[in-house]
């Protein structure tokens, strides 16, 4: 992998990063944090999202449900053994990469379109397991004790905004190393016509199977902290069909064929529903959303950075 | 056929359902051999190529090529071995350039490292005739240009057989010509071609041997001129 | 605890669900199964028919059957409208696959919240003089409120199945996903054959909401777990068969029922998911398919 100006402006936002956080050196309410961390989770679920979905154009409705057994996990983890972040980011990856590798194993074989209703059957089947499983709190949810401030970093949430920041930085990365990666071309190739990508030597099933398992890798460490973050966690929440929706309308809305695309329809999108929460009723804030993305799939199928080059185009 | 064998069709059925599209179908290709395959629609032709490069798994009979048996493989693995083929109906991959249609097979099929694929995709076009289409989207591209495409996706991969199902379908005459003096060059090359083809005048000028297919089983092979007197063959194209 | 009885009136529950569920999924069949359009936003519009019932109901007292019947020209004339939406962006572009799935999504999430904004999360019922009755045979009780829509839902079901297996029209829907060249040799134009067959589609939502809220109370969001049903269901059914869908929906209906009172009820809308997982993955072509 070479070192280009993405990878220094990454590292340099990591430790502007650090500086606020831990060293706060700008002084910052700490609404902030708390939206912020919010808008990077969105950065992570629609950068792992787009890699099925954009690369490949293979649809996932499931987006709850990876992160829900992500933030389920952690769960386990902290009833069993109080494990600490650190270990619950990577636990709650590798069970969700499992998932999807299993996900993809039993329906990637089929026409694509087995796959997205297999994952929407998927999200539901779980959520039924976890509203039984009592040792998790089943129907009523389960209490994580976290402390309240946490070293070096002094506040709490300003860590997890922290960690949240490293994960989105990290998704971000890895979806543009595949993306410039013979790997990349390969997705691509399947997606534009996966006959003819297998004909011309392209191991479409197992590039669906890798494209599964890095996407629900990144999913479920988006929903490893989810616990520590709010504290209480039930199903309906957990669960939540916004997550589904927000992670297919951001790359959208941004544009599916680059990692630019849900990175600028995951901070765009974010923010306006974090201000708008405040605001306006969530639920006039979800029908935007859903109309946001019925406009943008007929009107402007290439989101955002589309009209960009488009734009640039002409003006030359 | 004499000489070396390249490939060897023994005794290929394949059922959809009831229906039984290719019924114990034999064939053998030899090495550096113009072989054209026709038939009337519905004989079987896509359905033999398709088991050929592996989209469609046979029910009953062997495929070998090059003395491995290529059944439980799948295309991609026999477009690796060297089996390369182009389709009716054009498939670019379009949201790429001409180019980068090319890059796919280069990279994943004859192993090309990401240096290599500008130089070995360029020639490729050149020779080909579209050298000076490759920065295009390939899904704006002509017809007779799409058809050049396949075929050069289908180099890229460093077959030893091509089996171009029917490149020349709705083409002009001129075109023909143009298309079937590119397999020409590709067979100098040392390429076995399997042509399937409905342009009579382009198999019978064409191909060394040909193999008749009628509703999916064999009724004639032999040269060109055996095959145009063939009363079998007569009879399946005009009926009786 | 495990009786007899107790397993009859399951079984009996079992076959009025199912015949419900074939009203709800028959649409879905159309759509996906015969025109190859993957309509995730179905449920959401029989929760759609569910709320004009409702509303009807509620403010002049209209039975819902009556109104179901009479949206199903209005219901029949959106479904035309949004084919026409998909034709137009997606499948005339040959971009169903990605951006096709995500407008229905999108669709199905607009009238979910739309409703939710509207109504609120309450659940919501319907007056009618046959909710509410039950009649016993033997120790096996039968709850009017389900055999209503049974026997309604069976009656709209054999027309759809008249329709499209006795008419020029239907027969050329059923052929549409086919052989667009056979239809083209027809002179039927595939594209307004689609757009017949999806309007149909949903037409059959406004009856089948309505039969939905004569069985249970509703709010805007359990229309997403009836994806599980429906899809299950077209899948199972080997797709595009009607009669298929007849048989798959009471095979669901009946394994949900036993589900729910061997298991509890909480565990039900696992079946349905589960059910659609095994097929996927072992018997994709349904049990009718060769």
């Amino acid at each position: 992998m070479r070192i280009d100006a993405f990878h220094v402006t990454a590292l340099a936002i990591a430790l502007l990063g650090a500086a606020v956080t831990i060293f706060d050196l700008i002084p910052v309410n700490k609404f902030y944090f708390f939206a912020g961390y919010v808008v990077l989770q969105y950065v992570v679920l629609a950068t792992a999202w787009n890699i099925m979905g954009g690369y490949m154009g293979y649809v996932n409705f499931g987006t709850a449900g990876f992160f829900a057994v992500g933030a389920y996990t952690s769960v386990v983890l902290y009833n069993l053994m109080k494990a600490p972040l650190i270990l619950m980011i990577p636990v709650s990856g590798a069970v969700c990469a499992l998932l999807g590798l299993g996900m993809g194993y039993l329906t990637l074989r089929l026409r694509g379109v087995f796959f997205a209703i297999a994952t929407l059957a998927m999200a539901i089947v779980l959520e039924t397991l976890i509203v039984n499983w009592d040792y998790v709190g089943g129907a009523t949810g389960a209490y994580i004790l976290r402390s309240r401030e946490i070293a070096p970093f002094g506040d709490y949430v300003e860590f997890l905004f922290f960690v949240m920041l490293v994960l989105a930085i990290f998704a971000v990365t890895v979806a543009r190393w595949i993306e410039r990666s013979k790997m990349g071309r390969g997705f691509a190739a399947i997606r534009d016509d996966e006959v003819a990508a297998e004909c011309t030597g392209v191991p479409t099933l197992r590039l669906k199977l890798v494209a599964t398992t890095v996407s629900g890798f990144l999913m479920g460490v988006a929903g490893a902290p989810f616990v520590l973050y709010v504290g209480f966690v039930e199903p309906s929440s957990a669960f939540n069909l916004v997550y589904a929706v927000n992670s297919i309308a951001m790359p959208m809305i941004g544009g599916a064929t680059t990692w630019l695309g849900p990175l600028i329809g995951a901070l765009l999108l974010g923010t306006v529903q974090q201000v708008a929460t405040v605001t306006i009723s969530s639920e006039l804030n979800l029908l935007i959303v859903g109309g946001l993305l019925v406009f943008f799939v007929i009107a402007a199928p290439e989101g955002i950075v589309g009209l960009v080059r488009k734009w640039r185009g002409r003006g030359r | 056929m004499t000489g070396e064998r390249l490939l060897e069709v023994r005794s290929v059925t394949k059922r959809f359902g009831g229906f039984v599209a290719l019924d114990e179908v034999s064939i053998e290709v030899g090495k550096g051999e113009r072989f054209g395959l026709i038939g009337p629609n519905g004989s079987g032709k896509t359905t033999l190529i398709n088991c050929i490069s592996g989209t469609l798994a046979n029910d009953g009979g062997e495929i070998v090529f090059k003395g491995a048996v290529l059944d439980g493989r799948k295309p991609h693995e026999r477009t690796r071995l060297g089996i390369a083929r182009s389709f009716q109906i054009p498939k670019p991959f379009r949201s790429m350039t001409v180019l980068e249609n090319l890059a796919i097979p280069l990279e994943y099929a004859s192993g090309a490292g990401a240096r290599e694929v500008e130089d070995r995709g360029m020639a490729i076009l050149e020779s080909i005739g579209l050298g000076n289409r490759a920065g295009e989207s390939s899904g704006k591209l002509t017809q007779i240009d799409m058809r050049k495409l396949e075929l050069a996706r289908a180099m890229a991969s460093e077959p030893e057989l091509l089996i171009s199902d029917e490149a020349m379908a709705g083409l002009s005459s001129t075109e023909v010509d143009d298309i079937l003096e590119i397999l020409f060059r590709m067979n100098e090359r040392g390429i076995t071609i399997i042509m399937i083809e409905h342009i009579m005048r382009a198999v019978m000028r064409f191909s060394e041997r040909i193999v008749v297919l009628d509703a999916g089983r064999k009724i004639a092979e032999g040269k060109p001129d055996e095959i145009v007197n063939d009363p079998e063959v007569e009879r399946a194209y005009l009926g009786e | 605890m495990f009786t007899v009885d107790l397993l009859l009136s399951a079984l009996v529950a079992g076959v009025l669900l199912g015949g419900f569920y074939a009203a709800v999924s028959l649409g879905l069949t159309v759509a996906f199964g015969q025109l190859n359009i993957v309509n995730i936003a179905h449920p959401a519009f029989v929760i759609l028919g569910s709320y004009v019932a409702y509303m009807c109901n509620s403010r002049w007292g209209l039975d819902p059957i009556l109104v179901g019947l009479a949206f199903t020209p209005v219901f029949f004339l959106i479904g035309v409208g949004a084919y026409r939406i998909y034709y137009e962006s997606f499948e005339r572009r040959d971009d169903e696959a990605l951006r096709g799935l995500a407008f229905f999504f999108g669709v199905m999430f607009i009238i979910e919240v739309g409703l939710i904004m509207v109504y609120g999360v309450d659940f919501r019922t319907v007056q009618a003089p046959y909710i509410g009755q039950n009649f016993k045979i033997g120790a096996v009780g039968v709850p009017t409120r389900m055999l209503v829509p049974f026997c309604v839902s069976l009656v709209m079901f054999a027309c759809v199945y008249l329709y499209m297996s006795r008419t020029f029209n239907g027969r050329a829907i059923m052929a549409v996903a086919q052989d667009r060249l056979a239809l083209q040799l027809m002179a039927a134009d595939p594209v307004r054959i689609k757009q017949l067959g999806f309007g149909i589609g949903i037409g059959t939502t406004a009856l089948a909401g309505a039969l939905l809220i004569i069985i249970i109370p509703i709010e805007p969001s359990i229309g997403r777990l009836y994806i599980g049903q429906v899809f299950a269901i077209a899948v199972l059914a080997g797709l595009g068969s009607i009669p298929g869908t007849l048989v798959a929906a009471l095979v669901l209906g009946i394994a949900e029922s036993l589900v729910a009172t061997f298991f509890g009820p909480s565990w039900a809308p696992a079946v349905a998911f589960g059910i659609l997982l095994l097929a996927l993955a072992f018997r994709p072509q349904g049990l009718f398919g060769r």
